[in-house]
């Protein structure tokens, strides 16, 4: 059966756009269909950027009809998770304290998006400011997992992940701070990754964790990932911590070939709390690739169980600094009445922060006061240290890492929040990969018995970006078509 | 639970964090706070020492701008989202310094 | 009979860089301008923005360490103090705490010899001329805070960014000071150095620097510090003896009267000559310092400390050394030309042009100075050049113009930076050399003027000098009075 347009790859839409078979109207108009048809329902959009969208659109398709703009992604819609800025399109970080933020400047990943023609459709939801593993944190209503509407679509980028699933645009861009790329791709069964930190400018997102936040792509398949990472990377001069790297040809690593490569795969992410049909699917994978020619060997890790904790005090240390700014002063929302400038404060940050910020933000606080600065705060970056070694060792020994991207399939919804350190328990196999800077890629896998997508990650060493990209590119080829 | 968080240090940390928190809140912030850090003192049993705390995955240094200007007059766009304004100037309530 | 007690002071003084641009964003440093018009998302805190160092800010503060004698950190970072002000867009100020550009550097300063500084403070001379080491404790960098200026009119506060993120280095002496003038010559030396390297103007009343006193008091003897108060808003060099004494003064009743001094921050009020603690209950003083995750490490090599090594000026005392050995001027010239950097280069250049250094020191001491006072200017603007003063000076011992018309042009020059040949020319203001022209307007003068030419002849030499001047102002001051005198004298004998 034929595909509809909003159901073609990014690459698959971009080509029929370039030889003019569908106008970059069509592409839109197909898109926009979905959303209207489905997201009622899916609810990954925050803000729909329909106007302006077909404004654009006039222009990008001049400039591909007289032969001056050639690319990939010319023409096509993208979703962009709500807390990246983009001029002149509200930015809420799915926060009521940035209900009404409109940027007056787009970040640098947007920007170079729509240097390459893509045109942004919309803005999707997220947890609050990235804060969570569900969407659910979100202070504008949960997103739905497409695949199953009973079940979350993972989170932070769950309104990105849900979008691609729901063919409501063609990718998106998802920003990684815990896995908050990789989870909701493989809930939802598309491709996410997480380049290596520092490839993709943070200029313009709105941090998290300043440390550990990458944005990435979210798409339908693992050729629109290395099209879309190559179009967004670039060494910005706004971002210090960007990294000036002149491998990010990422497209010439879609190649058909495993053999040789060495995949590690730990013992100690196939432990107690790990579901077993996400266990045998990802087992099978492995196999899968072995068959293909590539050497798997099981290893130990270590300080796997370390990752979590290290992580929630370096990250909410971060966190609790990085929304000081949100006082109700220069922008967003702010307390109706106050006796004085703390009484605002106070009141404008506790009635604009949902429950899950505030409590990243008091233990954030907390671990940096005066007195558990070194126990906790210290003690983390040490942890960090030691974790980014045990990778250092791993990667001496193999050009990548398997394993499953969290413990089980989508949960239902309404089921995680209660019980915080429980949820933050699933980041388990996503976590460390921020911890230590290293670039991560999830794919599905498989199905469980409820009809839930399963997420196989890839992890590889800081800059092996392409070795990922090229091995799960092949793993996709024999998986086959993932419908 | 091996961390207990008592009323002041919760009441400490809202003036940190500039959050007001009503009653139950507090229990709750209470809870969950005493819950991260038993959580957290994990990391105890690592041995650190002498290990060198890591605060940037890559060792680039030297990121530099050069002193030129760059920036013009963008008044209008730094007030375009103020709750208040006036006078070209983001309005607050009185404070002594 | 009460204790005798000491004091012991410590300074911080933040010192505002003379940069084009802020230390993280484009944005120009210019003072002045309308609220918020030089600012940029980075320098209010936007969602997303992030800040990229300017290197500029760095040599700066080399700069000033390596003239302070201080070891500088091969590999520095940035933390951010965390607390929350509207006058501070982030509600962090991005500082350097745990790895600071310099350390352990010092100053030695004279005391028993006062200053102009000290004197006008209205301080006395003490007596024997001692001079004292004063150690720096750490020199960092930092972002200057925007400014809030109250509305009367809705009894609210108005936020300027302006000044927001303009870079600053904070200069943390040890508690090595006992008194109010070695607080003073401590100053002084400081913005000696960092006046002479550029790297601000120092002005106190103005704000590009200032110095919080922390003062504690012990008594005699007793090697334990007491507990210090921290005292801000101190914008001169008067506000700060008087905060000084006052601040001791209530230590002691403190102490006298059995009680405890509290570690606090307090601000000087000038007007009412008192202070008064600035912490309230919402204000933890817990600034949560940890290291900036956006801003990457700098690392300072070798090369780059040895090329701002190189590029050190020659610092004061050492040039009243030399100067002493080279220009036969007097001390007091010395003392004054050398007090800015501007004032000596100006000298050092004219004096190799025209090798007159005792004529261009009598421009500089006389007429430079009574303009500077008379445009209340401070000595680094001056404006002219030192080329056009040697050629002032080379016109009127050429001859080319007179004394009076000399001051005239140099007015001008002292405004505009005027070429003075030039000047002279297009104004007509060559003086009459031409013997034959004067010894007529002589025999004018000698014609129109009998009773002063017999009061001469009958032995009245002052007499002259009425006729010279005559002669001048027949010429409309271009003669040579010298050329005139001889003349007249010659024709009247
Ligand atoms: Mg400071
Ligand atoms: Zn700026």
């Amino acid at each position: 059966m034929e595909k509809k347009l909003n159901e073609l790859s990014a690459v698959e839409l971009g080509k029929k756009i370039s030889a003019g078979e569908v106008s970059v109207k069509e592409a839109l108009d197909a898109s926009f269909a979905a959303i209207d048809e489905k997201d009622g329902e899916i609810h990954a959009y925050l803000e729909i950027n329909r106007e302006k969208a077909y404004g654009r659109a006039e222009d990008i398709q001049k400039r591909i009809s007289d032969g001056s703009l050639k690319h990939p992604l010319a023409g096509v819609p993208v979703a962009i998770k709500d807390n990246m800025c983009t001029e002149g399109i509200k930015t809420t970080c799915a926060s009521k304290i940035l209900y009404n933020f409109v940027p007056t400047f787009s970040s640098t990943a947007v920007e170079n998006l729509e240097e390459a023609g893509a045109i942004v459709i919309g803005k999707t939801n997220m947890d609050e400011f990235a804060m969570g593993s569900t969407t659910e944190t979100s202070a504008f209503g949960v997103t739905k997992n497409p695949r199953n509407t009973a079940h979350v679509p993972g989170g932070s980028s769950g309104g990105s992940a849900a979008a691609v699933a729901a063919d409501e645009c063609s990718c998106a861009l998802g920003s990684d701070t815990g896995g908050s790329i990789r989870q909701p791709a493989g809930y939802c069964g598309v491709v996410g990754m997480k380049p290596t930190y520092g490839t993709v400018s943070r200029y313009g997102l709105i941090a998290y964790g300043s440390s550990l936040d990458q944005i990435g792509p979210i798409t339908k398949d693992v050729t629109d990932t290395a099209v879309m990472l190559e179009t967004i990377s670039s060494y910005d001069k706004k971002d210090s911590t960007s990294v000036d790297r002149d491998d990010t040809n990422f497209t010439s690593a879609l190649i058909e070939d495993v053999a040789g490569m060495k995949i590690g795969v730990p013992r100690d992410y196939f432990g107690e709390g790990l579901d077993p049909e996400v266990s045998a699917a990802v087992k099978k994978a492995a196999d899968d690739l072995k068959a293909a020619g590539a050497i798997v060997e099981e290893f130990d890790l270590s300080l796997v169980k370390y990752a979590i904790p290290a992580y929630y005090t370096i990250a909410d240390a971060e966190a609790s600094s990085n929304l000081e700014r949100f006082d109700g002063i220069k922008y967003g929302y702010r307390a109706e009445d106050f006796k004085d400038l703390h009484d605002l404060y106070k009141k404008t940050r506790s009635e604009g922060f949902g429950p899950e910020v505030q409590r990243r933000i008091m233990l954030g606080s907390f671990v940096l006061s005066s007195g558990y600065y070194d126990a906790y705060y210290l003690k983390a970056l040490k942890v960090k240290a030691l974790i980014k070694k045990a990778f250092d060792d791993a990667f001496s020994k193999y050009d990548m890492i398997l394993g499953p991207v969290a413990p089980t399939s989508a949960p239902e919804l309404g089921k995680s929040l209660s019980d915080p350190l429980s949820m933050y328990l699933g980041d388990i196999y996503t976590i460390s990969v921020n911890l230590a800077g290293l670039p991560g890629i999830c794919l599905p896998c498989g199905r469980d018995s409820k009809g839930l997508p399963i997420g196989l990650q890839l992890i590889g060493d800081c800059f092996k970006d392409s070795t990922l990209i090229q091995a799960a590119y092949t793993y996709e080829k024999i998986r086959g078509e993932f419908a | 639970m091996a961390n207990v968080i008592s009323d002041e240090t919760i009441e400490y940390v809202g003036i940190l964090s500039k959050l007001k928190l009503d009653d139950e809140q507090k229990e709750q912030a209470k809870k969950d706070l005493a819950q991260m850090l038993d959580y957290i003192d994990q990391l105890g049993e690592l041995d650190t020492e002498g290990v060198e705390p890591m605060t940037h995955v890559h060792p680039f240094t030297n990121r530099f701008r050069e002193d030129e200007v760059t920036n013009g007059d963008d008044r209008e766009n730094i007030l375009k989202n103020a709750p208040e304004e006036k006078d070209g100037s983001f309005v607050v309530p009185r404070t002594f310094d | 009979m009460s204790k005798e007690y000491e004091t012991v002071i410590g300074l911080e003084v933040h010192v505002e860089l003379a940069t084009k641009t802020k230390i993280f964003c484009g944005c120009s440093t210019a003072f002045g301008g309308a609220p918020n018009t030089h600012t940029c998302p980075v320098c209010t805190g936007m969602p997303g923005s992030l800040p990229v160092l300017n290197k500029q800010v760095v040599e700066y503060a080399m700069a000033v360490g390596l003239a302070t004698n201080c070891d500088i950190t091969r590999h520095c970072k940035f933390d951010r103090k965390n607390y929350f002000y509207p006058d501070n867009p982030q509600n962090y100020q991005i500082s350097q705490l745990y790895l600071p550009i310099c350390r352990n550097g010092y100053v030695e300063i004279e005391t028993g010899k006062l200053s102009v500084n000290q004197k006008n403070a209205g301080m006395t001379e003490s007596g024997e001329v001692k001079t004292k080491r004063i150690g720096i404790h750490e020199i960092h960098m930092e972002e200057d805070a925007g400014k809030l200026v109250h509305d009367d009119w809705a009894d609210a506060s108005l936020v300027d960014y302006n000044r927001s993120g303009v870079p600053l280095i904070e200069i943390v002496s040890e508690p090595d000071m006992r008194s109010a003038e070695e607080v003073i010559a401590y100053l002084e030396k400081l913005r000696m150095f960092i006046q002479y390297l550029g790297a601000s103007d120092c002005k106190l009343q103005e704000g590009s620097m200032r110095a919080d006193v922390n003062l504690s008091l012990r008594e005699v003897g007793s090697t334990e510090f007491g507990t210090r108060t921290e005292m801000k808003n101190l914008n001169s060099f008067t506000s700060i003896m008087h905060a000084i004494a006052g601040e001791r003064e209530r230590q002691m009743d403190i102490l006298e009267s059995g009680g405890k001094v509290v570690q606090e921050t307090r601000r000087w009020d000038d007007a009412k000559g008192e202070s008064y603690a600035m912490r309230s209950k919402e204000d933890a003083q817990d600034y949560r310092y940890f290291p900036d995750p956006d801003l990457i490490p700098v690392d300072i090599s070798e090369e780059w400390i040895e090329r701002v090594k190189a590029s050190q000026p020659e610092f004061r005392p050492a040039k009243i050394e030399r100067y002493k050995k080279e220009y036969g001027i007097p001390d007091y010239d010395i003392e004054l030309i050398t007090e800015s950097k501007r004032m000596a280069d100006i000298f050092e250049e004219a004096t190799a042009i025209c090798g007159q250094p005792k004529k261009v020191s009598n421009w500089l001491m006389v007429e430079t100075m009574r303009l500077l006072k008379e445009k209340s200017m401070d000595a680094d603007k001056i404006r002219f050049s030192p080329v056009h003063l040697a050629s002032l000076i080379k016109l009127v011992d050429s001859k080319v113009i007179n004394n009076n018309s000399a001051k005239e042009v140099f007015e001008v020059m002292f405004e505009e930076d005027a070429d003075p040949e030039k000047y002279v020319e297009e104004h007509g203001m060559k003086q009459e050399n031409d013997e034959g022209a004067i010894k007529s307007i002589c025999e004018q003068v000698i014609e129109a003027n009998p009773q002063s030419v017999a009061d001469y002849k009958g032995g009245k030499e002052k007499a002259i000098g009425f006729l010279v001047g005559q002669v001048m102002k027949a010429a409309k001051g271009k003669a040579d009075p010298g050329t005139a005198n001889k003349i007249l004298k010659e024709l009247l004998s």
